[in-house]
Order: structure tokens, then C-alpha cells, then sequence
């Protein structure tokens, strides 16, 4: 028998086939960044001593089962939720140890005495919408980043950053250490003025 | 002129396409819910791949629904569980993860922004329990706006 050459199998078209493949690939890659909102939950303990806290430092939010908002038990559109929330947040109406030297509130005796005592109560029904109760955190994570922003530039005006700025470039994983670590401090300055007091009423056993 | 050679193209396209494939992630759970996340603009990036664990709900998707009705549901890895199994899949989850790491993990919901707040309650209640206590409420970028229609 005569032996046959085996035919040379033509390589032309490779580069179709791996730019074919390739284009597959960067279609079908979806660099998945999930971002959402932060919370710490509270550990179960039991409280033996409730501390007791003034009324005007409590800033009640409440979400019934029809989605309506109410806050301070009046009812309000969700658009002046962040607004309210400053107000309250940034108030300062408290006198003598209380006093909050860095507030720019209104100084209303009937509202929060200083930052660091107020507090956020939110409570939603079972039956709340789970995108309207995202909404409402929303909103209140924007008035504490809001007043933390300001404090931000007014601490530290020559880094020309807003606290949530600062804040992303802390998180971002291709940061050095070392801006971290300046970075770190100033996070924490800014996060000691409005420290971010929100607190979720246990649900209620009944219903 | 010369003509350029083209000999070297498979071998960079190739290449490129090696980079891809292994930089792809592919989904690691089927969903079975449905999942329009929520809205929201203040958002904080999610921590790295490894330190987190989902947990998804709501309503199962159609092909679903003749087999487990349309009342929201928590799918855990790729079964629908009860908020009973929250509690021992954290367990597990924080089991499986290298031991500096089980302090650190943070738990992403990615809620339906359709479900009823009772569920995410009971979720919460029984993170609690376990004492995995960071969580993240994973959104979507856009304003809140868009969670009322």
C-alpha cells in the first residue's frame, strides 16, 4: 500500500473559533459587584435596666401595613423623611453638658438634646412592603451621611472629600495601608459626632 | 510595505480568552425566586466574595409556583427552606470557612422588594439567634424613588 501524507489541517481559521469563543466569554461575564445597605443587628440579651430616654430624643418612624409612613405619629410623605431626619439629628437643643457646640439645628427644647442622645426608632408591620422598608432606611442612612459629609468638610477641608467618599475609598480593597490607617481616624472622629443610632423595635408577639 | 503577520493572533486571542474564563464566575445557586431587588443609593460595596453568605427570598419563580404557591419563600443554597433552616445554614456556612474568616462573615439578603416585611423579620430573629449579626440588604443602584409604584 502507498503511504499516504496525512493532510495538514488548516489552522486559518483558528482565530475565528478563539475570537468566537472570546466574544462569548465577555459577553456572558458579569464582574459581580453587589452593593446594598450595612446593618449590625442587636444581640440577644436581656436588658435588665432599660436605660430610661427622654421622649423629645426619640425620633419615631413607623411603617404600617399599607406602606403608609408616620413619623412622630403624624402621617409624612417619604420625600421629607431625610429633611425631618437632619432636623431632628442635628437639633442640639440640649443645655449645659448637653450642649452640642457643633450642631447647627434649630435648638428646639422639644427635640433631640444632642447627637449623640438621639435616637431613631423604626418599626414597620409585618405586612410593610420589604422595598418601601429599604426606602426608609435609605432615607435615613442619607440624613446621618448628609450630617456627617458636612462634618467631614468642615474637620478636614484641605482633603477636599466628603465622609462617603472617604468612606469608599477606606473600603476599596486596592487602598494602601497606610491612607487606611489616616483615613481610619478621621472616619471615626466624623462617625463619634453622629454616631448612627437606629434602632428596630422588636417584633411584637402579638399578630 | 511589509504585511503585518498575523501568525501570533490565535495565540493573544487565546490568551485573552483564557483570562476570561477563568475570571468568570458563574452563578454557584440556580435562584428559584424571584429577585427584583429594591432601590437604594446609599449603598456600601458588599465585602469580598469569601466572607459572605446569602440568603435569598421571595416568591418562587413561575415554574415553580405550581409546586409551592406564590407566598414568599427563603431559598437557601438551592432549596427552598423554612426561616427553622436559617439557624443551621449559617452553622454550616460559618463552619466551612477558614477559621480567621468565621468572625468576619456578613450575611447578604437578597430580598424580592415584593415580599412582606414579617419574613425578613423572622430572618433577622433567627440570625440573632446565631449570633450572625452583620448583615447587608443587598439593592440595586437607583433612587428610592423607584421602590413606590
Amino acid at each position: 500500500m502507498p503511504k499516504r501524507s496525512a493532510p495538514e489541517v488548516n489552522a486559518g481559521s483558528m482565530a475565528d473559533i478563539a475570537f468566537l469563543l472570546l466574544i462569548f466569554f465577555l459577553v456572558t461575564t458579569t464582574i459581580e459587584t453587589d452593593s446594598g445597605i450595612n446593618r449590625k443587628l442587636p444581640p440577644i440579651e436581656d436588658v435588665v435596666d432599660p436605660p430610661i430616654i427622654k421622649e423629645r430624643n426619640i425620633f419615631t418612624v413607623v411603617v404600617n401595613k399599607n406602606n403608609d409612613l408616620l413619623v412622630e405619629e403624624k402621617p409624612m410623605n417619604i420625600k421629607d423623611l431625610r429633611a425631618s431626619a437632619v432636623a431632628f439629628l442635628d437639633n442640639g437643643g440640649g443645655k449645659g453638658e448637653e450642649a452640642c457646640n457643633f450642631c447647627q439645628g434649630e435648638k428646639d427644647p422639644s427635640s433631640s438634646d444632642n447627637p449623640d442622645k438621639a435616637i431613631i426608632s423604626l418599626k414597620n408591620d409585618r405586612e410593610t412592603e420589604y422595598q418601601v422598608y429599604i426606602a426608609v432606611q435609605n432615607e435615613l442612612v442619607a440624613a446621618y451621611n448628609e450630617l456627617r459629609d458636612r462634618e467631614y468638610l468642615r474637620l478636614y477641608p484641605n482633603d477636599g472629600i466628603t465622609f462617603t467618599q472617604a468612606d469608599k475609598i477606606y473600603s476599596d480593597p486596592r487602598t494602601s495601608p497606610s491612607t487606611k490607617e489616616a483615613l481610619k481616624e478621621k472616619l471615626n472622629t466624623v462617625k463619634l459626632l453622629f454616631p448612627q443610632k437606629l434602632s428596630e423595635a422588636e417584633p411584637s408577639k402579638t399578630n | 510595505m511589509p504585511a503585518i503577520s498575523t501568525a501570533s493572533l490565535p495565540d493573544i486571542v487565546f490568551m485573552l480568552l483564557f483570562f476570561f474564563m477563568v475570571a468568570t464566575v458563574m452563578r454557584d445557586s440556580t435562584l428559584m425566586v424571584s429577585n427584583t431587588l429594591p432601590a437604594a443609593d446609599q449603598v456600601q460595596k458588599l465585602d469580598k466574595k469569601d466572607r459572605v453568605m446569602y440568603i435569598y427570598a421571595g416568591k418562587p419563580s413561575d415554574r415553580y409556583q405550581a409546586k409551592y404557591g406564590t407566598q414568599a419563600r427563603i431559598q437557601l443554597n438551592d432549596k427552598f427552606a423554612t426561616v427553622q433552616d436559617v439557624g443551621a445554614f449559617v452553622l454550616a456556612e460559618r463552619a466551612s470557612k477558614r477559621q480567621e474568616l468565621q468572625n468576619v462573615l456578613t450575611t447578604a439578603l437578597k430580598v424580592d422588594g415584593e415580599t412582606n416585611m414579617g419574613l425578613i423579620t423572622d430572618i433577622k430573629q433567627e440570625l440573632r439567634k446565631v449570633n450572625a449579626l452583620k448583615i447587608n440588604y443587598t439593592t440595586r443602584l437607583g433612587a428610592y424613588t423607584q421602590n413606590f409604584n
